[in-house]
């Protein structure tokens, strides 16, 4: 086990190394690092000795270790658009992006597996088939125009909730939260659901079908022979069993919660990681992208480690090495 | 006395319960709906300029008299434009005519170069194997797990870095539907290198060798028929996520700019004007592309089953 | 024999209703176990011989039902029970041993905590210590070497003999009055079948537990069961004590099924073979439901069902039982 957790740091760290070559590409050859530092009039002569004094003559692998020693101390240069620092930006937007995807995510598991359990022990029932009807249109319906129908009913129409931003915000020094706040908190709702929807509809099916298939299988006949209560069955034995996929599909969908929080911070105006490399890409801020760019790549290595930790908590065949007693 | 697995007498009440008909009739009759909607979808955008009221790309024609009109039927609509005018006095109808051209054609490109792309690629994993195949592997993994929508950002701003005289207009198709191809080949080259593993250690493989044909082009003709339907399946799924991504990536700005407007360009307009009442700039390019984008996914569910019930 | 009738099934019959009419699984199927007797049901896949036993525990999977017929657990009417009575009386009173260990078990829990989670659902009265001290006995009991080491091993780490011992301990935990053993060896290597069909004698013997003994497998009917019934096509065709049945077989089919087992002695050669195939539930004939395959067939066997008759010590369903094919097969 701690072999494998070894080879998977391994793996995550070479990850980290390719992506990391892409990100200083971006940076060094995509970009011009002298945008930085000069405005765009400054004359040839100026940029000329900007670029031996920053190093850029130097060897490519020289820049590159200095890329990423640099980036290890959280240092990714200087946006073009805002001349400042990178990491301050993404600092002072992390909080948003994150409490959002927080809220999102929770609710979209708890939400998606309570339906999924329900819809997968009551296969034919009225309210099992309203909810995967609904599933199915909420699959179709792309994130950012179920976002736009939210505003339109609650903030344009009922006018019971904000249609952007974070209301108000509490600065904690490290970190601001909308948590604190009421203003904050209805502003967190309609953001989390456009955010947590597809999510939780993918939950919900998947572990609707595999509650189906668990539900036939043997050992759950024998616990029902065994005169077990309906709760342990379902709960402690059936579901139990679903969240392997579960867990590696929630993994798998890291990539997707991000694209859907760049949407939906986007839809809400919300003041986040997604909505600043938005108007980086759309503003060509090399820095800023090749910044996300490590920080995807980042988040995506720690959340596979994660679930491969989460395999070995849940499932007990991966935990020992098989010693079969004859 | 044959010893028959014990469940097989209950496998077939499995499948006769399974194959529920008042089930079956009321799926293929969605399935119907779903196949007429996507055919007339399919020919309002190859007939748009013959059909649409009028020629949205053609300024000269544009008004902003017209500008930001209510469908035909309200009180101060304009019966020549039935869904109503946007805020340069676009006819919105012919706006999402010509729209769904260009939603359907990235549609159809990159399902199309995505697939080309796939197959090429997995047959090659699987008849070469070794590290090669391993090497297209770990690619389809690490891009299974990256979203079209990302690469498309990370290339629109590449390219515009790279050369930044170059007009969205002109670099959005051909972005989006790279990016869409980029992110979506990994699933054809699973499906066939798997199918390609079968063949490859099959008897006529090895006798084509043996009598000097070429193995891989024989083996290409007994590969293909096997993953025609998987690919098939694959592509309806892929087009209806093509049409989302291209979609979205014009909502977010970085797709068909206001000039050359596709569904999700208008969208993004309309969402402006959504405060001030106008609802109709959204609403109906939103229903026009959610009902393709259903009736296609109907489809695919529907071809799913019908052509290969192990591929869930 | 001991005269206490523990399980009393009465004019049994399952049914599946489908779109093409009702199939009738189990048909009029009628028999009795006595305190600490082991019945044996064999038959073919598909004579509903498994489908009776998941009747009696009301284990049926829907559309299955039970649509006529009576089971009585002590005289105690089981069949329609439903919610929580069914509960208390499945692992409590009626305990049960499915085919295959391997998958029987939860693959994610301690064979420990499936034992202690059986034992206190229907002995809430237990402590947590006593729970896991019975836990710990009847894994002794059942013969697992290392048992108190073993007690929190998961299922992967046992064999599947092992495995099928901690099924017949789950089984027993919670003293049930009958076991439903349905093919407990099917699944097993050659070698350790009879291991565990001693073992489930064994323990059945010390506890006065009555067996239900499900297979397909003549040998182990004949080693075990005090008395044997046949089914074939949902029916009882053939019922009575093991040694009459097996050594002087009535109906027609038990005699050809005798004849498919290889005698070891080696004296006959041949093998008999019944011809034709058990016929599909949507296709039973009329009368005898065997007629198509009897080489007795007369009019009366195509036109009218035989009911099970007096014939030797046990009973047969047949409309040709006479001295002269009484004892055939011997």
């Amino acid at each position: 086990m701690i072999a494998f957790l070894l080879r998977r740091i391994g793996q995550g760290l070479l990850v980290m190394v390719a992506v990391g070559m892409m990100a200083f590409a971006l940076f060094r050859f995509v970009g011009d690092p002298v945008n930085q530092l000069v405005g765009p009039d400054a004359s040839e002569e100026d940029r000329e000795r900007i670029r031996v004094e920053i190093g850029l003559k130097d060897p490519v692998a020289l820049q590159f270790s200095r890329y990423i020693w640099r980036a290890a101390h959280l240092d990714f240069g200087f946006s073009y658009q805002f001349k400042q620092p990178v990491t301050k930006l993404i600092a002072e937007r992390l909080p948003a992006t994150m409490e959002l995807a927080f809220v999102a995510v929770s609710i979209a598991l708890v939400l998606g597996v309570l339906l999924g359990v329900y819809t997968g022990l009551h296969r034919d029932s009225f309210l099992s088939n309203v909810f995967l009807t609904v599933s199915l249109i909420g699959i179709s319906l792309p994130t950012f125009l179920i976002g736009i129908l939210l505003i339109f009913l609650f903030a344009v129409q009922l006018k019971v909730m904000p249609s952007f931003g974070r209301g108000q915000v509490v600065d904690l020094g490290f970190w601001t939260t909308g948590f604190l706040t009421a203003s904050g908190r209805s502003a967190l709702v309609l953001p989390a659901i456009t955010l947590g929807l597809f999510q939780m509809t993918l939950t919900m099916r998947l572990v609707r079908s595999e509650m189906l298939e668990i539900m036939r299988l043997d050992f759950i006949k024998f616990a029902r022979a065994r005169g077990l209560k309906n709760r342990a069955i379902h709960f402690g034995h059936a579901f139990k069993n679903t969240l392997i996929p579960v867990i590696t599909v929630t993994g798998l969908q890291f990539g997707t919660t991000i694209a859907f929080a760049i949407i939906t911070e986007t839809v809400f105006q919300w003041p986040g990681m997604g909505n600043l490399f938005l108007r980086a890409v759309q503003t060509v801020d090399i820095p800023i992208m090749a910044c996300y760019l490590m920080m995807i790549g980042f988040l995506f290595v720690l959340i596979n480690f994660i679930v491969d930790i989460l395999y070995f908590v849940v499932d007990p065949r991966l935990r020992h090495v098989t010693k079969v007693a004859l | 006395m044959t010893v028959v697995h014990p469940t097989a007498g209950r496998s077939l009440w499995r499948s006769l319960v399974d194959s529920d008909m008042l089930h079956a009739f009321l799926r293929s009759r969605l399935t119907v709906v779903a196949a007429l909607l996507t055919l007339t979808y399919l020919l309002a955008a190859l007939l748009a300029p013959l059909i649409a009221p009028t020629n949205p790309y053609d300024t000269a024609s544009l008004s902003l008299l017209d500008s930001s009109l209510p469908p035909a039927w309200s009180a101060q609509g304009d019966p020549k434009y039935l869904l109503g005018t946007d805020d340069q006095g676009r006819d919105i109808l012919s706006t999402i005519l010509y729209g769904l051209r260009i939603s359907i054609g990235v549609g159809v490109v990159s399902v199309a170069l995505a697939a080309m792309v796939g197959i090429a690629l997995g047959v090659v994993a699987g008849y070469v194997g070794g590290r090669v195949d391993a090497v297209i592997m770990r690619l389809a993994e690490v891009q299974l797990a990256f979203p079209a929508i990302l690469i498309a950002l990370f290339l629109d701003g590449t390219v515009r870095s790279i050369w930044p005289l170059l007009k969205q207009e002109d670099i959005a198709f051909t972005v989006i539907v790279a990016a869409l191809a980029l992110d979506n080949w990994a699933k054809y080259a699973r499906t066939v290198r798997g199918s390609t593993l079968v063949e490859k250690n099959r008897d006529y493989v090895q006798a084509a060798r043996v009598i000097g044909l070429r193995p891989i082009a024989i083996m290409w003709r007994h590969v293909l028929p096997n993953v025609l339907g998987p690919v098939l399946v694959i592509a309806t799924i892929n087009f209806a996520l093509a049409i989302l991504a291209e979609a979205t990536l014009s909502f977010l700005g970085v797709g068909f700019p206001p000039t050359k407007p596709s569904l999700g360009t208008l969208i993004r307009i309309g969402n402006n004007f959504l405060f001030s009442g106008e609802w109709w700039i959204t609403l109906f390019p939103g229903i026009t592309l959610a009902l393709l984008v259903l009736a296609v996914n109907i489809l695919g569910d529907w071809l799913r089953d019908a052509l290969n019930p192990r591929l869930r | 024999m001991s005269p206490e009738i523990v399980l009393d099934v009465r004019g049994l019959t399952v049914e599946f209703p489908t779109r093409n009419g009702i199939l009738t699984a189990v048909d009029n199927v009628s028999f009795s176990i006595a305190k600490g007797e082991i019945l044996g049901v064999v038959g073919e896949s598909g004579a509903g011989k498994s489908l009776t036993g998941a009747a009696i525990i009301g284990l049926l999977e829907p559309p299955g039902r039970v649509a006529k017929g009576e089971i009585r657990l002590k005289g105690e009417r089981i069949d329609g029970l439903a919610g929580e009575a069914l509960r208390r009386l499945r692992g409590r009173r009626v305990g049960m041993v499915f085919q295959d260990p391997l998958t029987s078990l939860n693959p994610l829990y301690t064979v420990g905590d499936q034992l202690i989670e059986t034992i206190s659902t229907h002995r809430p009265d237990l402590s947590a210590s006593a729970a896991r001290e019975r836990a710990l006995s009847l894994l002794i009991d059942v013969g697992i070497p290392a048992a108190k080491d073993r007690l929190f091993a998961y299922p992967h780490q046992f064999s599947g003999g092992m495995r099928q011992r901690v099924v017949i301990a789950l089984a027993l935990a919670a003293e049930p009055e009958l076991v439903i053993a349905d093919e407990p060896t099917t699944a097993l290597d050659v070698s350790v079948q009879a291991q565990i069909i001693a073992l489930l004698k064994r323990l059945c013997a010390e506890r006065g537990t009555s067996v239900m003994l499900i297979t397909h497998d003549m040998g182990v009917i004949a080693e075990t069961c005090d008395r044997v019934a046949v089914l074939y096509a949902g029916r009882i065709v053939e019922i009575g004590p093991v040694a009459d049945v097996i050594h002087r077989p009535c109906h027609p089919y038990t005699i050809g099924l005798m004849g498919a087992i290889p005698a070891l002695d080696g004296e006959e050669d041949r093998l008999t073979q019944i011809p034709g195939s058990m016929p599909r539930l949507s296709a039973i004939p009329q009368g005898c439901a065997f007629h198509p395959r009897c080489a007795r067939t007369s009019q009366t066997c195509i036109d009218e069902r035989p009911l099970l008759t007096a014939a030797g010590s046990g009973s047969a369903a047949c409309w040709h039982i006479d001295p002269a094919l009484t004892g055939a097969g011997s």
